[in-house]
């Protein structure tokens, strides 16, 4: 929204005042102020009234005219003009030689071979509207060589504030109400409105209105006739262009103006359209076209002003077409009224139609403030156009009436809030400068907020604090730290080890974090051959092929390796993200936080690489949770999968993932000779599992011994198990030293390492262990490799 | 008898100037002193002699016994040293100029800012606390004081899932179960709240360079018994030194957020001029950086805290954003785009 600073200077005299730094001020204590600032008409001068006195035809130029203008200097000046509307007795702006309009400084300069000492403007030209068909024509009286700048308000300064930061503020939405802030801010008095006494035509009949609906809060409605005038002054008119709007006509500049300056949307309708105003909705849907001339279709929700039965418009959005101020129009009848602001914001939104009215009501207006601007729009009317009679008395309902809003506190509240020392004069001023009423009894306030502020904003005592400290500016605030008590602080186990196991896998490993979408991103699955298995939904995304939340974070990855195959001939990557397991029974989405890992090589076997992966995970149960992993063999569920090597990993007793390998299908679209392995974890789970301690043994002093076994065997598991089932002390490490496969198929060569603690230990005594777990595997069907 | 062990000294000294490896040595030392060795053999002349002389001479050829072991001896570590020196001058100098190959990970750039906030809070005491991504309408919005069809809920296009849930769209959506999770210690034990949450957020809305429907933010609470104003601004500059690392000059302006009254949008010294005006502060010497507030009442009340008793204050800090000012990512999109060319050159950054 872009304010005048004359408009705002007619309510709180700011004279000796820097502007600038009250606009800064304001930004800083109100709402927030764009960074550009226009200094309209700072760079115009010499500029006057002047008096066309003779037109002639240019002798080379159908389109130019030679003039001859009075600018009050005591002598005709020639000018070369090429303007449509030049006639003899009209008066214009005219830029004297010498003149500066931006950039240009006017100099006599031929034109077409005759030399023209000076230019006739056009209001574009001069900065105060967007008309630029022919020359301004200047109607008020004024001398010929009268500075334009005396005559009209063209010096101002328009700044510009950002309307998400007057969302709350439904006073704000007009210049009056910014006219209060900055009264407060400077420390002035805030001048009153200048009304008609409406009392005054209490005597005349009142208008045929019924409010039928609860979403109209209030409706009040006035008749006029007689007005001759159809052009507004030209200072209002440089008001309403300044502050972005165009000028139309005399009654459209005066509604818009009135809302500019008050916040308050107000409607005028050709009287004999609206003889039974009903403001009511309709139980079925039609279409209604606007003043715009669009079709737009209303539906039950929308509330409407109606001649009786007939929609006139669209309450708070927008007039219709049919009840428009016409040529032929005598009588006029003046809304001015409030609405629901929820059932605006949602017709807008079906509509799709915002407009300047409706951007107001969404906020909440003041319900008090349609009679004050009845009675404003009158005393402007009047003013411009004496002739203009009212002739029907002010009718008004008022339907819904917000509660006065009564806070009470005391200064504890606000020193504590606060945490500084603001003084109860200084609390008193500044609520009262804002319109607030405020009784004082030693420290304790009483405060009623003004109607303005009470349709929602201010409501409870932090709301007052806001108004306080605001005013009292932030940058005045001494800063303190807390005196809190101390405790110590938990660190959460799930982040705790979230962090371990990112470290280790990027530190040790070398891995790439990455952050994929938590969605299932159909066009790229498709392109691989992975299945969008179905899950939760998405109600309203915007783009079809991302609905479908993600159960598993490893189809993602995968999309996200076959985007870096070119990256280097091995990589891995792994991402700690989210999935959705569907919902549980009470239909919340069972959300699990996951670590997924996919490694790739272009060099590797794919054994080589998946026990590489078997290594890496081991190492993170082993530094995180000093816990062992073991294996077991799952059915491929996933198109992802391959059918083989599919294990589901436990860390001690408990299942915490998955590691496989990809499916060859899904593999060689990612690349057709490259190893793709992948894990996956879950984070809750794995974090959850308790840490087994360090349990720590002094090394032997006595002599170590050694000893190869070698088994005919296709995993190693058996022989794993056999040796745990020994249980036995003296065995201190057992290591695979071997594997190799002959027409008596796979053997695997184990070495184990003995000791005893106090003593040298004797062969027979290792042997004896040796023997027992070669019996062990003898009844598994494990025999030693002859 | 002089002559002759002079001579075997003779041979002996020339025969080791030929010898050019333990081998030969070996066999040197056999045949001069092995037990039937040429110095042992001059002893076999030696039944002849008289017994002074027999003296003298078994002294003499004791005496070449020790030289010649003593050469030998010699002659073995000169062929050692030799060989030592051999393999020094056999090696050649490596080409340490040639680039090293840095195999090494990496970490998203977003873990490396929220590690790095994450430290500066832990310092002050907070807890970090996680939270999940699928939320309920009453954790985004009803507890926050932002009931159905406030206007605040069109400021955020939510992604709504078929179960009602809902994709978090601001990590405000944690505060209501951080109060009842923190609440009994606060008001049994006089422990204040004090908690971070960073996390991913959501919002419906087209992707470009600034805009991503997928980014990080980091809210953090404190609540006490009087909390204030002026503490707020203590913290958040406090703060925000720390984060950028230089002293962060912070102002405060109205702005308006339900789960706050009142609420602010806080501005910090430009980083780039430090406050004198440039082009990436359009010259206002300011970058708006995050919102905070003194926590509303009504959402201390759903938490279960009296705000008669406790006040408290929050902020949000747009993490994905502090990320990209700190490295210079000029397109959002590239943090999600998986891309090992971008995402592979950060590393550990602490």
């Amino acid at each position: 929204m872009f304010l005048s600073m004359n408009w705002i200077s007619d309510f709180v005299d700011l004279t000796g005042l820097d502007k600038m730094e009250l606009i800064s001020r304001f930004s800083l204590s109100t709402a927030e102020v764009e960074n550009e600032v226009f200094h309209k008409g700072s760079d115009i001068s010499g500029i006057v009234v002047a008096e066309i006195k003779e037109v002639a035809d240019h002798p080379d130029s159908k389109k130019l005219h030679l003039l001859k203008v009075d600018a009050g200097d005591g002598k005709l000046t020639d000018v070369v003009c090429g303007a449509p509307n030049v006639k003899v007795g009209m008066k214009t702006a005219f830029a004297k030689v010498g003149a500066k309009i931006g950039e240009i400084e006017i100099t006599p300069r031929p034109v077409a071979g005759v030399t023209s000492y000076g230019m006739c403007c056009s209001e574009k030209e001069i900065g105060i509207s967007d008309d630029h068909e022919g020359i301004m024509e200047i109607l008020d009286d004024a001398p010929c060589g009268t500075a334009l700048k005396e005559l009209y308000a063209i010096e101002d300064i328009i700044f510009e504030v950002d309307n998400k930061s007057l969302t709350n503020r439904p006073d704000l939405w007009g210049h009056y109400g910014i006219a209060r802030e900055f009264a407060a801010l400077a420390g002035r008095e805030l001048k009153p409105l200048d009304c008609v006494d409406l009392a005054k035509y209490d005597g005349l009949p009142k208008v045929d209105m019924k409010i039928e609906d609860k979403l109209c809060q209030r409706y009040s409605c006035m008749q006029v006739e007689n007005i001759t005038k159809t052009v507004s002054p030209v200072n209002m008119r440089i008001r309403l262009y300044y502050c972005g709007m165009r000028g139309i006509n005399l009654l459209a500049d005066l509604t818009n103006y009135l809302m500019l300056e008050m916040g308050q949307p107000m409607h005028a309708f050709d009287s004999r359209k609206v003889e039974k105003l009903r403001i009511k909705r309709f139980d079925k849907p039609f279409t209604f076209q606007t003043l715009d001339g669009v079709e737009r279709n209303i539906n039950e929700n929308t509330l409407m002003i109606c001649n009786d039965n007939t929609p006139v418009a669209i309450a708070g959005i927008m007039g219709g077409l049919d009840s428009e101020i016409v040529e032929d129009t005598t009588t006029l009848t003046l809304e001015s009224a409030t609405f629901d602001a929820v059932s605006i914001r949602k017709s807008t939104v079906r509509l799709a139609h915002r407009t300047d009215a409706s951007m107001r009501y969404e906020k909440c207006l003041d319900p008090e403030m349609t009679v004050p601007a009845i009675a404003r729009f009158i005393k402007l009317l009047t003013d411009i156009d004496s002739g203009v009679k009212v002739v029907s008395a002010l009718t008004d309902e008022y339907a819904f009436k917000y509660d006065t809003v009564k806070l009470d506190f005391d200064k504890k509240f606000v020193d504590r809030y606060t945490g500084i020392q603001i003084s109860n004069e200084c609390i008193v001023d500044t609520l009262k400068s804002l319109g607030f009423e405020v009784k004082l009894s030693g420290d304790d306030f009483s405060v009623t907020v003004p109607s303005w502020r009470a349709t929602k904003d201010v409501t409870i005592k932090a709301d007052i604090i806001e108004e306080i400290t605001r005013i009292y500016g932030y940058d005045n605030f001494e800063i303190n730290t807390a005196d809190a008590p101390l405790y110590p602080v938990r660190a959460d186990l799930e982040k705790t080890v979230e962090d371990k196991v990112k470290d280790i896998l990027v530190k040790r490993y070398s891995l790439h974090e990455l952050h994929s979408y938590v969605w299932a991103y159909y066009d790229e699955y498709k392109a691989l051959g992975i299945e969008v298995e179905d899950n939760i939904k998405l109600v309203n995304a915007t783009n079809p092929n991302i609905e479908t939340i993600r159960k598993s974070i490893i189809p993602t990855q995968l999309c996200q390796v076959k985007y870096n195959t070119a990256f280097a001939p091995d990589f891995g990557v792994f991402e700690v993200g989210r999935v959705v397991n569907g919902v549980n029974a009470d239909n919340l989405c069972d959300e699990r936080k996951m670590l997924a890992v996919t490694l790739f090589s272009k060099t590797k076997s794919v054994e080589a690489l998946y026990l590489e992966l078997r290594d890496m995970l081991a190492v993170v149960a082993d530094d995180i949770k000093h816990e062992e992993l073991s294996f077991e063999r799952i059915e491929a569920t996933h198109s992802y999968q391959h059918l083989k090597n599919l294990n589901k990993i436990y860390c001690g007793e408990v299942a915490i993932g998955e590691m496989g390998v990809v499916h060859p299908v899904v593999s060689k679209k990612i690349d057709k000779k490259a190893a793709i392995v992948y894990a996956e974890i879950d984070m809750a789970t794995f974090a959850e599992i308790k840490n087994a301690s360090i349990s720590y043994s002094g090394p032997s002093r006595y002599p170590e011994m050694e000893i190869d076994l070698s088994f005919v065997c296709d995993m190693y598991a058996p022989i794993g198990n056999a040796i745990k089932a020994e249980n036995c002390d003296l065995i201190k490490n057992v290591s695979v030293v071997d594997t190799y496969t002959d027409e008596n198929g796979k053997s695997i060569t184990v070495r184990l390492v003995f000791s005893h603690p106090e003593r040298t230990l004797t062969k027979e005594e290792a042997m004896a262990v040796v023997e027992s777990i070669v019996a062990r595997l003898e009844t598994v069907g494990v025999s030693m490799k002859k | 008898m002089a002559e002759q062990t002079m001579k075997l000294k003779q041979e002996l000294t020339e025969k080791l100037k030929s010898v050019s490896d333990a081998i030969q040595l070996d066999q040197v030392r056999v045949e001069y002193l092995g037990k039937n060795g040429l110095i042992t053999g001059l002893l076999k002349g030696m039944k002849d002699l008289s017994i002074e002389e027999k003296k003298t001479f078994g002294q003499e050829v004791n005496e070449l016994k020790n030289e010649a072991a003593e050469m030998i001896a010699n002659k073995g570590e000169e062929l050692k040293n030799a060989e030592i020196l051999k393999e020094i001058n056999s090696m050649p100098e490596f080409d340490v100029s040639s680039p090293a190959k840095l195999d090494r990970g990496s970490y998203h750039p977003i873990t490396l800012v929220q590690r790095q906030c994450e430290k500066i809070f832990k310092s002050m005491g907070f807890t970090v606390e996680d939270y999940s991504e699928v939320v309920s309408d009453y954790e985004c919005f009803e507890s926050l004081n932002i009931p159905k069809h406030h206007p605040a809920r069109d400021m955020q296009d939510t992604y709504y899932l078929e179960n009602g849930q809902l994709l978090k769209s601001q990590t405000s959506a944690a505060q209501n179960a951080i109060y009842k999770k923190y609440k009994d210690a606060l008001i049994n034990d006089g422990v204040p709240i004090k908690a971070i949450f960073p996390g991913r957020c959501f919002r419906n809305e087209a992707t470009d360079a600034c805009h991503e429907n997928t980014f990080f933010q980091m809210e953090g609470v404190m609540v006490d018994k009087n909390i204030s104003i002026s503490n707020l601004i203590f913290f958040m500059k406090t703060m925000l030194s720390e984060v950028f690392q230089k002293d962060i000059k912070v102002r405060l302006r109205p702005g308006f957020f339900p789960f706050v009254e009142p609420g602010f949008e806080l501005d910090i010294s430009c980083l780039i001029c430090g406050g004198d005006g440039c082009p990436s502060c359009k010259h206002s010497g300011w970058l708006e950086l995050c919102p905070c507030g003194m926590i509303h009442p009504e959402v201390l009340k759903a938490g279960g805290i009296d705000p008669e008793e406790y006040t408290g204050f929050a902020f949000g800090l747009g993490l994905t954003r502090l990320a990209m000012m700190k490295y210079g990512v000029k397109d959002i999109r590239d943090l999600n785009s998986g891309s090992l060319r971008s995402l592979s050159q950060f590393t550990d950054d602490e």
